[in-house]
This record gives C-alpha cells, structure tokens and sequence, in this order.
C-alpha cells in the first residue's frame, strides 16, 4: 500500500501564493525561521573559513524549507533524530542559537557541552536527541526510541531525518522492516539532495525514486517538494498523525545542496547549469518572492527581518567566541554514567600506578 | 546455598528482574517461542508477554541499535545476541552509538542497556561460530565488560549490569552454561570492576577470566595436590573496567604470574595484564609473564584440530610448571 504522489521535483515556476488560506503570521513565522537558518549556516561558513569552528561543517544551505516545514509538523513532545547536517533542524526546533554556535565553536556552553561539535547536536529540553555523524547511524537509534514510546503506550513521534545516501545502508533497511513490523510511532524523513558527498542518487541508488523503497515494507512512502515550506509541513503533519496511530511513514523531501557537500568542498564536480538551476529553486528566495507577491510581506518588512535575524545570528556568534573552553579537569566527567572503582584519569604520560612514583 | 547450573542463575535473574521493574524488557533472535538458542530464556515469554519478551527478526544491528534509542529514553534494554560472533553485525551500534551517546553529549543522555552474548569455542563450531573478541568491546572507553565464571557471579554481575545506567556487554560462555555452583539468591549486585581473589596462594598468581577463570581454578587445585603449589587464582570478572590493583597487589606477593585467556594471544586480554604487571610489579617479578591462549588460526572443525589449538587446564599448567622452574633457577 505504498502510496507513491509522484510530483515534479522541481515546481517553482507555478503558484506565485503558497496556499492563499495559511495565516500570514504562520507564513511569516516559516520565513522567518527559514531566514535564520540560511543566515546562521553562512555565518558558520564564514567562522569555519576563520578557523574558528574546527572538524567537519555540513550546512543546511538549500534545505531550508524543509528543516523548517518538518519541525512545524511536530508537537513539542516529539522526539528528533537528525544526520550531521543538523544546525538548522536545532534551531527550527528552537534550540537558542548562542548555544548551537558555541558548540560550533566548541565551547563549554554548547548544547553539547563542547563535547559534540558540528555533527553531534544534542537538547534534552526540544527532545533533540541527537545528530549523528555516522551515516545512517541514528536510523536503528530513532527506531528504538519510538519502541520506547510504544512500550509506554506514549503518543509522542519520533521524526528520523537522513540524507539520500543514508538509504543505501544496511541499517536503514533493518530499522524500516522493525518499524513496519511492530508498528512503531516514527517517521523516517529522506532530504535527497540529489548527492551523497560528490555521488548522484542514480549513481548510488538502484531505485532512486526513494520513497519507493517504502514499498518493500509495506510502508507508506511520499514524495514532496522540499523546496516549499508548506507542502514539505503538510506531508509531514500527514506522517506525524499516521505514525500516531502506530503507522511509520518513509517521506522524501526534494531540495537542492547549495554549497559543497562540507564547508571546505568546492564542489568542482558540479556544472554551471546545475549552479543555475540550484539558484533558481532556491526555497528562502522563492517564499519571499511569495510573501511580497501576496502583499503578506513588503520590502521595508523584509528588510526589517533581515537585519533583526542578522542581529540574532550577531549575537549568537558573539555568545560563542566569549563563553569558555571547556575545562580539562572535566574530560573524564562523562566516561561512565555509574561511576566505577579505581576508575582511570589518566592523561597520556601519565603512569599506570601513581601512588607508587 | 541452593546449587544451579550457570543457565539456570541467568534465566532466575532475567526473570527476577523483569518482574521487579516494568523499564526492564528482553528483545532478540529466538529468545521468545523458541525459548533462546541456549534456553536462557525458557518460559519468561509465557509469563512476562511478548511486550517484555520481544523476539526479533535476525538484524543485529537493527535490533541492537534500537535496544540502544529504547534506553536513550530511559528503558532498561536487555538484548541477546545468540553468540558474539554475530555481535560483529551490530559493531557499529555498539561502539560508534552505544559507547559514545553519554559522552558525545556531553553526558546529557543514559543508555542504560545489556548485550548478552556467549562466546567461546569448543563446541567444533568451526572458524565462524567460535570466536572470543570480547576484546573488541573491552577496548572501547564507554562500554563495560563483564565474564562471570561462576553461577554466583552469572547471578551477582547480571543484576549489576541490568541495574547500570551504562551500556555493559555481559560475557556468557557455552562451555559454562551447564556448570554448576552455589548461589544465594539474597545476595546483591557485584560491583562492577572488581576481580576476585577466588583462591588464596602464596607461590604464583594464575589470571584468568570466563572459562579460563574456571580452568586455571582446576589447575590450582591439581598443582596443590600433584606439585604441592599453592597457586593464586584471580578471576577478573569485569575487562572494562578492568582492576589492575588487585592484580599487581598479587603478583607482588607471588612473584610471578601466568595469565589464561581463551582469545588470540596477539594485542589480547593477557597482553594488556602483562604489561600492567610489568609496569606495576617490575621490581617484584622473579620471572617473566608468561600467557595461555588459542593458537592464531581460525578455529578448524576437525576435534583434534579445534582441541590442540585451545587453551586447556593441561596447557596452563604446563605454562605454570615452567614459570615455577624460571623462578627456581633464579633464586
Ligand atoms: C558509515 C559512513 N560512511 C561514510 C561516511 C562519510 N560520509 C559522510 S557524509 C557522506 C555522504 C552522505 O550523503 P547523504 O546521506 O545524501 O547526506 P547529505 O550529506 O547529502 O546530507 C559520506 C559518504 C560516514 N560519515 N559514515
Ligand atoms: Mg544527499
């Protein structure tokens, strides 16, 4: 019962109105947060390019509709599991910007305390429980989590984002089977951006048609534009409910990968045409034509947002580059959750049995 | 004391543990109709139900993964996985998910969970079916491991593993399943992290862990009687953490040391308890460490085979024999 809505994945010649019945301070709010993330991911290029985030950087430049569309299909019980590439989804889930870029920056203030960075996001209070840096890794996790919603008979959702290439995994498949089989409150989301890393889908993916591979475990898969905020949140809201009732969802999200696959990617294998064509579908640049075209935004209001989420950015960055290192007496405060005896703080030249130096 | 089989500890204490808390659920291959592969846990589905007691389809790290998101949001997961050799289809989840999520997150999330999984060879399983890479786990900051030798410590070290709030790989062994030992059923958790002294000694330390733990108590027993030597024997009971003070405090009583694992000898466990005697017992050693463990070959099928490349009682005692004339010739 795979129910395949095949749609153009690119329409962003038609409808000049997102749904003219959405309320203007919903569309507004989406554009908003949308702004937010596209301004945050190219400040934290920018700190990256100035060394002052280190590791590995993936941006959400290009997704912004869907990280937006996807937490506004969530209640604030619901728990998220996200890739590496997860600034944007911490943020829409509203996670305080200062505290996502220390993490960057790692710093003791970072969501993860300066023990994550960039790939490893982690919020108790948004149920953001985690990004995860091994692809496909967190797939088994969210799996898990909504068994554990299930064995409470809970009715939160768990919401599994991935990126196309993350379907090729092994995992992927054995979490979908589990979910399908036990009925489990999840929604696994696929952002094909069309690439894994410098790899097309067709080039890695037998059915490239993703939500197709729903099929195979009698799931509903869905295709939607990831470039429009609203239908990227109705399709979501649709999963959201079936999974409530104990039916996961595979929903595919069609957006494009503005940048390199990380900040340090200059994405040489890609065309000019493929550069026009990513611009031209750029998803924050088309809901502002939108928002102006139906008079729900103007000019001098689109203005005054851009500078107040320029502030916000500002100021989260400026949180960052003041808070403090994290300690070195504190790097082995998380080793054990039950402490152990005799347990080892031992630093590199450190000998095995101090007391006897 | 009552006096049950190894099996038998595991299964009252999956069974005790369900029934005193509702976080507590069993899930893995075979475990439920079929009762698990070793019977571990006969009965428990008819009693508990399939919510407590989930079989899986055969997907370990499917299922593991899903066992670690389940404790992420505070159940109790205890997985089987039918031998650990199949733990190496869920590596990932172990070491890359399991073992990094407290940390990683800067401690923000638990994963309060269990993998219990039989290894050992001997049971002519071939090269596949009879492997010990409990060091896999062991070498990985974040997990705990454990070996009970005994029924007691099955008992003792379950409890303690299911009540960690840590991800702790629980070593079971097919050749002790059906071994018996004293049990008291009021006695609380072990601690995690502490060897045991299982026999007093004076003349030489034996350091084993799992079936080996078990032999080298055989073999003390048998140089008491044949040689008249009184052998120490310590059964390390948990590899992460492991308990250097009580091994080095040994040695430096018995002088020297022989150490019995049933893994390969290259990087194993005994190389890493070799070089802690050297650097806590230097000046206390009359002779070089010497380790028993399996010959480097995959395991064949054939018994005569499977039997000459295992560590046995005869070949550790032959290692403690020729530890004892270095010494002798040394003093
Ligand atoms: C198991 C694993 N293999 C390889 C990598 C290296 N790697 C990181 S991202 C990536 C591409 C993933 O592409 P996709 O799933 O489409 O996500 P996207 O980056 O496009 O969001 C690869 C191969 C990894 N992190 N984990
Ligand atoms: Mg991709």
């Amino acid at each position: 019962m795979t129910r395949t809505t095949s749609r153009p994945r690119r329409r962003r010649e038609q409808d000049p109105t997102p749904s003219g019945t959405e309320d203007p301070e919903v569309l507004l709010g989406h554009y908003r947060r949308m702004l937010l993330v596209r301004r945050f991911e190219e400040r934290a290029g920018q700190e990256y390019t100035r060394a002052r985030i280190g590791g590995y950087c993936h941006l959400n430049l290009g997704e912004e509709a869907t990280v937006v569309g996807l937490m506004a299909a969530l209640e604030p019980t619901d728990y998220v599991f996200t890739s590496y590439r997860d600034h944007g989804y911490a943020l829409a889930r509203g996670v305080d910007p200062g505290r996502v870029m220390a993490e960057l920056f790692g710093r003791a203030t970072g969501v993860s305390k300066g023990w994550g960075g960039s790939m490893h996001l982690f919020d108790v209070d948004t149920r953001l429980l985690g990004g995860y840096g091994i692809v496909g890794g967190q797939i088994p996790l969210a799996t898990g989590a909504a068994l554990a919603v299930a064995y409470r008979q809970g009715t939160e959702v768990v919401l599994c984002h991935m990126g196309d290439g993350a379907t090729n995994i092994g995992a992927f498949h054995e979490s979908l089977n589990l979910a399908s089989l036990w009925r489990l409150p999840v929604v696994y989301v696929v952002v094909n951006n069309e690439l894994g890393m410098g790899t097309p889908v067709e080039r890695s993916s037998a059915e490239p048609e993703l939500h197709r591979r729903a099929a195979a475990y009698r799931m509903t898969g869905e295709r939607v534009d990831g470039n429009d905020v609203l239908a990227v949140r109705d399709a979501a809201r649709r999963a959201v409910e079936r999974a409530r009732r104990g039916e996961p969802t595979l929903l595919e999200t069609m957006s494009g990968r503005l940048r390199g696959h990380s900040v340090v990617d200059p994405a040489r294998y890609r065309t000019p045409a493929e550069r026009d064509r990513l611009a031209q579908a750029d998803p924050v640049a088309r809901l502002r034509g939108q928002l102006l075209a139906a008079g729900v935004l103007t000019e001098q209001a689109a203005e005054a947002l851009d500078a107040e989420v320029g502030q916000v950015v500002e100021a989260a960055t400026e949180f960052a580059e003041h808070s403090p290192h994290p300690e070195v007496d504190t790097l082995f405060d998380h080793t054990h959750a039950t402490p152990v005896p005799g347990e080892t703080r031992r630093l590199p030249a450190d000998p095995l049995f101090p007391e006897d130096q | 004391m009552p006096v049950i089989t190894y099996r038998q500890a595991l299964r009252d204490t999956l069974r005790a543990e369900l029934a005193r808390d509702p976080s507590v659920f069993l899930m893995g291959e075979e475990i439920g109709v079929f009762e698990g592969s070793y019977k571990i846990t006969a009965g428990l589905l008819d009693e508990f139900g399939e919510r407590r007691v989930r079989d899986t389809p055969i997907a370990e790290e499917g299922f593991v993964g899903a066992a670690v998101g389940a404790a992420m949001l505070g159940l109790r997961p205890v997985v089987e996985i039918m031998t650990i050799n199949f733990s190496l289809l869920a590596l990932d989840q172990i070491v890359n998910h399991a073992a990094k999520i407290h940390g990683m997150f800067g401690g923000q999330c638990r994963v309060p969970m269990v993998i219990r999984t039989p290894g050992g060879g001997g049971q002519q399983l071939a090269a596949t079916h009879s492997q010990n890479v409990e060091l896999y786990y062991a070498f990985v900051p974040g997990l705990k491991v454990v070996a009970p030798s005994t029924p007691a410590d099955a008992r003792a070290l379950l409890l303690a593993a299911i009540r960690d709030d840590d991800p702790v790989l629980f070593l079971e062994n097919l050749a002790l399943y059906n071994v018996k030992g004293e049990v008291d059923e009021s006695a609380g958790p072990a601690e995690i992290g502490r060897a045991a002294v299982v026999r007093p000694g004076t003349d030489i330390t034996l350091i084993g862990y799992s079936r080996m733990a078990a032999v080298a108590v055989e073999v003390a027993e048998r140089l008491a009687a044949e040689d008249g030597v009184d052998a120490e024997v310590i059964d390390l009971r948990s590899l992460r953490p492991l308990d250097r003070r009580t091994i080095v405090e040994s040695v430096r009583r018995t002088n020297c040391a022989v150490i019995a694992e049933d893994d390969w000898l290259t990087y194993g466990i005994g190389a890493e308890i070799a070089a802690t005697l050297q650097e806590g017992a230097f000046d206390w050693l009359d002779a070089p460490v010497r380790r028993v463990a399996a010959a480097e070959v995959p395991l064949p099928y054939a018994k005569p085979l499977e039997l000459a490349a295992l560590p046995s009682a005869e070949s550790l005692a032959t290692a403690v024999r020729q530890t004892l004339d270095a010494v002798a010739r040394r003093r």
